[in-house]
């Protein structure tokens, strides 16, 4: 059966080296041909170590590198092969746009990847869906966005239980998507992977790299490149600020959930409590990473990734924002007769965000993580080359 | 009056720590750098590591690696072509400039994969030399050092051997720059293909430096040092001497850096243009040979050579950046190389015939060898009978020509035997003090960074010994 499934695999295997690479793919595998004959950057990050195990670059390989890829511009500035050398070496830009390749490839179900190719209009086609619904709902439950002060018991505008029918199947459906796709990723990029001993701490390491955003550091812990050859960390940080953040909103529903299920406590919760405190720092910390990863993004040096990926990505940071600036403004004004308004806003936003998880720039971080794995599992087994310049 | 104290002409890295030590130093500095921004650095952004002396351990350095040993590496590439005083003097500054260059940014690591070799003795840049000139060009901006880009200098106007001052032909027409004291570190004239021409004449009335690759940067043009040639000042070495290695033929004809050189001459045979081997491939380690075969290349009929290699050499050399010829058969790859099929075949077969196996260790002096071939190949020989056969032409790569100025400790320019008072050299257009031929790994960069920091702190000084003159 083992083996059954090994020879499976390596069909896999082949058939991926063998699939046609599209223009984006062969041009990565192009610079990469350069970039493996200089091999200058391998301090920086895991993509060079990687790229050094292997000779020829398929597919498969093409994929796992690019989203092994931070962005964070160190071998741009580094490269004595990049523009305006006939070389044109751009490791950053020619592997972003592969990773929108993966996105899109990976999606589920593949009848959505579309919504990649038209993030702009997927993002404010989500938003505009949304707040329509929420605010109809609204006026349909209350008669009115406006209404006498509710003590901040926003179940009185949208019951619990129609909260839970609306956004479970949603949130679900995302982790479904996204589940579904990454798995399909890892079986392309990872088809000859044996059962391996140290898989604990490959996977320790790669949640490690993952949550301190290890290859955002240069490699010398001095940051990575926005508008110039200069290293800062403060992309660094504010995705710190945006990641923890979410997870610190997350957190608050889940201890949130537990207070309504378990102790019986339904919302709404003391400014005190644990899910508004929760919930407050973590909606902060989403306020001031979002804000400063869009004035990093405008600021990039224009070779710096792939300019056609911008609206994506400010498309997400901005929903980011909005979903944390209304939700800041419902907990402060969630004692007034505006609360309905303001909830109706915050939550168009959360689904619209929650609409979008598996067809926009969050699927980076699932990707990015897969990606991550495998380099700590890859790093873990012998090289099979025997490279040497003696 | 004169608007700067010290005068930098260049923009590699021996110009920058010439104008990052004399700025620390306490005078204004200007750095003029021939080039637009985009390839500012000369050769410098190509580089890799740095050859440093140290006693014991030293971060990504490890065990010793003592004066005299690196002093002895010296003598045996130069072949004895060097002076001792300012080799020395450059190798002691070797063990102690490297805390100056990470407080101006520059960043170590250990050696990059394929160079365990070097982890002794050679300490890299991490993400390389362009990674280096940028760090310098910040701290230079952030000292207060002026730089302007698209400068070239033309000639200098000299007094007795005085510097009085430079002038530039930049974008916006001819300036006259006038400057207390300067350093002149604008590299050698490799990308001067007249000049190139010149020198290595003709053969068989083919200009031999036509079929020549440069590996750096095209803005080393050896204007300026061929005005102070002109101008009476003494010169070390002569211009066919050079860092010249055998790279992939298809390399473009300037900037090809690193990625063009081609790691499997050890591994395989080596032929000419009519089919015939002609020095032994397996003599020693590639990195003690690389920097050989360059001119051995160039005294091959049309500059012109072919690594040949099977099979069993896959997997066990650094990739080259362009693929090479590959084909099932011998006869083909003759064919494929427009070689002469007969003579191919001989060449290969009579070679073929004369390996004496025995264990192959690529990471040794291993006992494969031929006999009774002409000429030998003493180690790592194997057949060449395991298709596919793979071929890479290879041409001579110029890196940097040793032409220059003669100096002394102080890196001071000199006119028939005395030495300026206040114009120094360093890096490329003085390397061929120390190197008179030959070359070592991370060698140019010690050179580099060990006068011009003694340039830049001499142009201070000289400087403030104006300033004495002036007020005395």
């Amino acid at each position: 059966m083992q083996q059954l499934d090994a020879l499976t695999r390596e069909a896999r295997a082949l058939a991926m080296g063998a699939l046609p690479r599209s223009a984006d793919e062969a041009e990565v595998g192009r610079q990469l041909q350069i970039c493996n004959a200089c091999r200058y950057c391998e301090g920086y990050c895991a993509v060079f170590p990687a790229m050094t195990r292997r000779l020829e670059f398929g597919k498969a390989d093409i994929h796992y590198l690019a989203n092994l890829c931070h962005n964070c511009g160190a071998c741009l500035h580094a490269c004595q092969y990049a523009p305006p050398h006939e070389f044109a070496v751009n490791v950053p830009q020619a592997m972003a746009r592969v990773r929108l390749a993966t996105y899109a490839d990976y999606a589920w179900p593949p009848a959505l990847r579309g919504l990649y190719k038209r993030n702009g209009l997927t993002v404010v086609l989500a938003v505009a869906g949304g707040l329509a619904l929420f605010l109809l709902l609204a006026i349909a439950r209350k008669g009115s966005l406006w209404h006498d002060p509710l003590a901040g018991n926003f179940y009185q505008v949208f019951p619990h239980n129609l909260m839970v029918a609306m956004f479970a199947p949603i949130f679900l459906f995302a982790v479904l998507a996204l589940g579904l796709g990454v798995r399909r990723f890892w079986k392309d990029v990872s088809p000859a992977d044996h059962a391996f001993d140290a898989a604990g701490a490959a996977i320790a390491e790669a949640t490690r790299d993952g949550l301190r955003l290890k290859y955002l550091d240069g490699g010398h812990g001095q940051g990575c490149n926005e508008s110039d050859d200069e290293f800062t960390l403060s992309r660094r940080r504010f995705h710190h600020f945006t990641f923890y953040g979410f997870m610190l909103c997350f957190a608050a529903t889940c201890v949130a959930t537990l207070y309504h299920y378990l102790f019986r406590l339904p919302a709404p919760y003391p400014l005190t409590s644990v899910p508004v405190l929760l919930g407050t720092a973590g909606g902060i910390g989403l306020v001031i990473g979002p804000a400063g990863l869009l004035w990093l993004n405008l600021h990039r040096a224009p070779l710096q990734g792939d300019p056609a990926q911008k609206p994506m990505d400010r498309g997400f940071i901005v929903l980011l924002l909005l979903i944390s600036l209304t939700g800041l403004a419902l907990l402060a004004w969630r004692n007034t007769g505006g609360m309905a308004l303001l909830l109706a806003l915050h939550l168009g936003v959360v689904m619209a965000l929650f609409l979008t998880l598996p067809y926009g720039k969050f699927a980076h971080g699932v990707f990015r993580g897969a990606a991550l794995l495998k380099w700590a599992i890859e790093k873990r087994q012998p090289s099979k080359l025997r490279l040497s310049e003696d | 009056m004169i608007a700067v104290d010290v005068l930098v002409i260049g923009g590699g890295n021996a110009a920058l720590c010439a104008a990052l030590t004399a700025r620390e130093a306490g005078a204004s500095v200007l750095l003029l750098e021939s080039s637009p921004r985009e390839w500012r650095g000369g050769n410098s952004q190509h580089t890799r590591n740095v050859r440093c002396m140290h006693e014991a351990p030293q971060n990504v350095l490890v065990d010793a690696y003592p004066e005299e040993e690196y002093w002895q590496d010296l003598l045996k590439v130069t072949g004895g072509i060097t002076n001792e005083t300012l080799a020395r003097l450059a190798i002691r500054e070797s063990s102690r400039f490297r805390d100056w260059m990470r407080r101006h940014g520059v960043h170590f690591q250990a050696p990059l994969s394929g160079t365990l070799h070097l982890a002794r003795t050679n300490a890299f840049f991490m993400g390389g030399g362009k990674a280096l000139v940028n760090a310098y060009f910040r701290s230079a901006a952030e000292l207060g050092v002026a730089i302007r880009y698209d400068s070239p200098v033309e000639w200098l106007e000299l007094r007795d051997g005085r510097f009085v001052a430079a002038h530039i032909a930049g974008k916006d027409g001819a300036e006259r720059i006038e400057a207390r004291a300067c350093v002149v570190a604008s590299g050698g004239f490799e990308s001067n293909r007249e000049w190139l021409r010149e020198a290595w004449g003709q053969v068989d009335g083919e200009w031999v430096a036509d079929n020549f690759l440069i590996r750096g940067t095209r803005f080393n043009t050896g204007v300026l040092l061929k005005f102070l040639i002109d101008a009476g000042a003494d010169t070390i070495s002569d211009p066919t001497q050079a860092h010249m290695v055998a790279i992939d033929a298809r390399a473009p004809l300037y900037d090809g850096g690193i990625c063009t050189r081609i790691d499997c001459v050890s591994l395989g045979v080596v032929v000419n243009r009519n089919a015939r081997r002609f020095d032994d491939e397996g003599e020693d380690f590639w990195p003690k040979r690389y920097a050989i075969w360059g001119r051995l290349v160039a005294q091959q009929p049309g500059q012109l050579a072919y690594s040949i290699i099977d099979a069993k050499a896959i997997g066990r050399f650094m990739p080259p950046v362009f693929p090479g010829v590959k084909t099932d058969s011998l006869p083909e790859l003759a064919r494929q190389l427009g070689l002469d099929e007969g003579a191919f075949l001989r060449t290969i077969e009579g070679y073929n015939a004369a390996c004496r196996v025995g264990t192959f260790d690529h990471a040794v002096l291993d006992d494969c060898h031929t006999v009774g071939v002409v000429p030998p190949k003493t180690h790592w020989a194997m057949p060449i009978d395991t298709p596919p056969f793979f071929a890479y032409a290879l041409r001579p790569g110029i890196t940097f020509t040793y032409l220059g100025m003669k100096v002394n400790e102080q890196a001071a320019v000199h006119f028939g035997g005395r030495p300026s008072p206040n114009l120094f050299a360093a890096g490329e257009i003085m390397a061929g003090n120390v190197l008179g031929k030959g070359y070592t790994a991370g060698v140019g960069m010690t050179i580099g960074t060990a006068f011009g920091r003694i340039a830049g702190a001499q142009a201070a000084a000289a400087v403030l010994r104006g300033e004495q003159r002036a007020a005395a």
